[in-house]
């Protein structure tokens, strides 16, 4: 299948410890997927491979068909990957809306001449701002990151990989840290993104917001797929139940 | 006022030489404790080439690009350490320089090179020649920092796992960063030369290389009127003052010291707040009365 993504048979081990031992799955053009798991399943190891964070020990990463495995983090992303991160990682010297207008000149920072030669940013801003608006930060435009609470910050992330035009976005639990209201609104927000269009990987542990807007889930455990499919028959199988509840809740 | 044309000359020098690793260590972010190593480079290189007849314009010119050439280099396998290795490894490259010079008889050995011909600019046209690139690399660095290449050296400064996330190719711009400021540092070097008609290895040692990072410090990281007054300040000041002179290395040692502990953001940062604090008593005393300010 001609999908945006296809991961095929990845390894990754860490000093010993087997985090990902032959994972597939792929993200077809315009789809909502929730890759899901229990702790430790592997789902942030198989999101960095993605990203080029970790290598891989075996398999490979296509990204619209292109090979990159070993490719570079800046390369995938011009290549239309964006991403959110687990662990917030804003540049605090900029202020919200200055980290945002950096991802969204991506186009003046393809190489260093380029990024030399202009200085004006005022599209780059005005796109900010939506941006910041749509994921409801916008008041905190002129803040120091340092001074917003955690929710807001996980939004920031998201405004950030928005800006970089992607045509494949990877959300790394950005529900989490959100109170119920905040998450829903983001969920919604997230939902309405992939109805324009775009294809979206989300790694999410809040199960009720997965459930709701993901259109198939892959579930993972213990570094091997576990399940695929559409969120109602996953959710019924006997064995996600096991790894989400343990053995003796699905038995009792 | 002899004098006074030679210190303008020299001052002129020293603010290129740290504006050249201000790029480096303060907008790129990448700490270098050899920088010395190419302002001799492009010493050499330039003195090298004008005792042997050829033009001192063109002699720069070669300057910058041999020593922009090495800075690519070094630069290229420094990439994969960071922060407190970076440091070391380039601390190891400066005194790789001096060693190799110090064996070479072509480049005059431990005795140096001698006699380097006058650029012709006669003492006063030479001052002007050194002012007007000095305001060239400020005016350069200033600019620099507004466009997308300065943003992009922020964030990297700031977090480079993060830039590359968002599309940045770290590398390149490290790479960049390390071509522009060595040779900007070369163009220096080979100013300096022709200004003091002599260099010799210990010329272009680690002391010197602590130097330039003492002013970059003490400026105020990445901050360009803060380097500026720094160098200016930095290279005065023994010129004026014997007993500065004699312990030098005291003297920078203690305020680079002084500033890491007490004001990381250097003269630059003091200075921001030195004023802030003066605005808010000014409005403070602006309210009738001497009410608190309503807000």
């Amino acid at each position: 299948m001609a999908g945006l993504l296809s991961v095929d048979g990845i390894s990754v081990n860490f000093g010993g410890v087997q985090a990902l031992q032959n994972v597939s799955f792929s993200l077809g053009q315009g789809e909502l997927l929730g890759l899901i798991g229990p702790n430790g399943a592997g789902k942030t190891t198989a999101m960095r491979a993605i990203t080029g964070v970790v290598s891989p020990d075996a398999g490979s990463v296509l990204i619209k068909g292109t090979n990159v495995t070993r490719a570079k983090i800046s390369d995938r992303v011009r290549l239309g990957l964006g991403m959110s991160q687990q662990l917030v990682k804003p540049f605090h010297a900029m202020s919200v809306i200055e980290n945002v207008i950096l991802a969204a000149g991506y186009t003046k920072t393809r190489s260093p001449l380029a990024a030399l030669m202009h200085c004006d940013r005022s599209h780059e801003t005005t796109r900010s701002r939506e941006l910041l608006d749509l994921v409801g930060i916008g008041e905190t435009a002129n803040a120091s990151p340092a001074e917003l609470p955690l929710g807001y910050l996980k939004r920031l992330e998201v405004a950030r990989a928005l800006a970089l035009d992607p045509s494949l976005l990877l959300l790394d639990e950005p529900l989490a840290g959100l109170n119920h209201l905040e998450a829903a609104k983001l969920a919604d927000t997230i939902k309405d993104l992939n109805n324009r269009g775009l294809s979206i990987i989300l790694i999410e542990h809040n199960l009720g917001e997965v459930m709701r807007i993901c259109s198939r889930l892959v579930v993972l455990d213990n570094g091997r797929n576990l399940s695929e499919g559409d969120p109602q028959s996953v959710m019924s199988n006997v064995a996600v139940r096991a790894a989400y509840l343990g053995e003796e809740a699905v038995n009792a | 006022m002899e004098y006074q044309i030679t210190l303008i000359t020299i001052v002129s020098i020293s603010v290129m030489a740290a504006l050249s690793l201000n790029l480096i260590t303060g907008f790129c972010g990448q700490i270098s404790l050899g920088h010395a190593a190419f302002y001799g480079a492009g010493a050499y290189t330039s003195a090298m080439l004008t005792t042997t007849g050829i033009p001192f314009t063109a002699s720069l010119v070669a300057a910058a690009g041999i020593a922009g050439f090495l800075g690519l280099i070094v630069g290229f396998a420094s990439l994969r350490v960071r922060h407190d290795f970076l440091a070391i490894t380039t601390m190891g490259v400066g005194f790789l320089f001096v060693g190799i010079i110090r064996q070479q008889d072509v480049l005059g050995g431990e005795m140096g090179i001698f006699g380097i011909p006058d650029p012709g600019f006669g003492k006063i046209g030479y001052m002007f020649f050194c002012l007007i690139l000095a305001g060239i690399t400020a005016a350069f660095s200033l600019y620099l920092k507004r466009t997308w290449m300065g943003y992009s050296f922020d964030a990297i400064a700031d977090d480079e796992d993060t830039a590359k996330m968002i599309g940045i190719d770290v590398s390149r711009y490290k790479l960049a960063a390390f071509a522009m400021g060595t040779a900007i540092a070369g163009i220096a070097g080979g100013l300096y030369a022709h200004e003091v008609k002599y260099i010799g290895p210990d010329s272009f040692g680690f002391i010197e290389s602590v130097t330039m990072l003492a002013i970059v410090v003490i400026g105020g990281i990445g901050s360009v009127p803060g380097v500026i007054v720094a160098a200016i300040a930095l290279t005065m000041l023994p010129q004026w003052l014997q007993i500065i002179a004699d312990y030098k290395l005291l003297l920078y040692g203690g305020l680079l010291f002084g500033f890491m502990r007490f004001s990381p953001g250097g003269l630059a940062a003091l200075t921001r707040k030195l004023m802030s604090v003066r605005t808010a008593n000014v409005e403070f005393e602006e309210v009738p009365g001497g009410r608190t300010p309503e807000r």
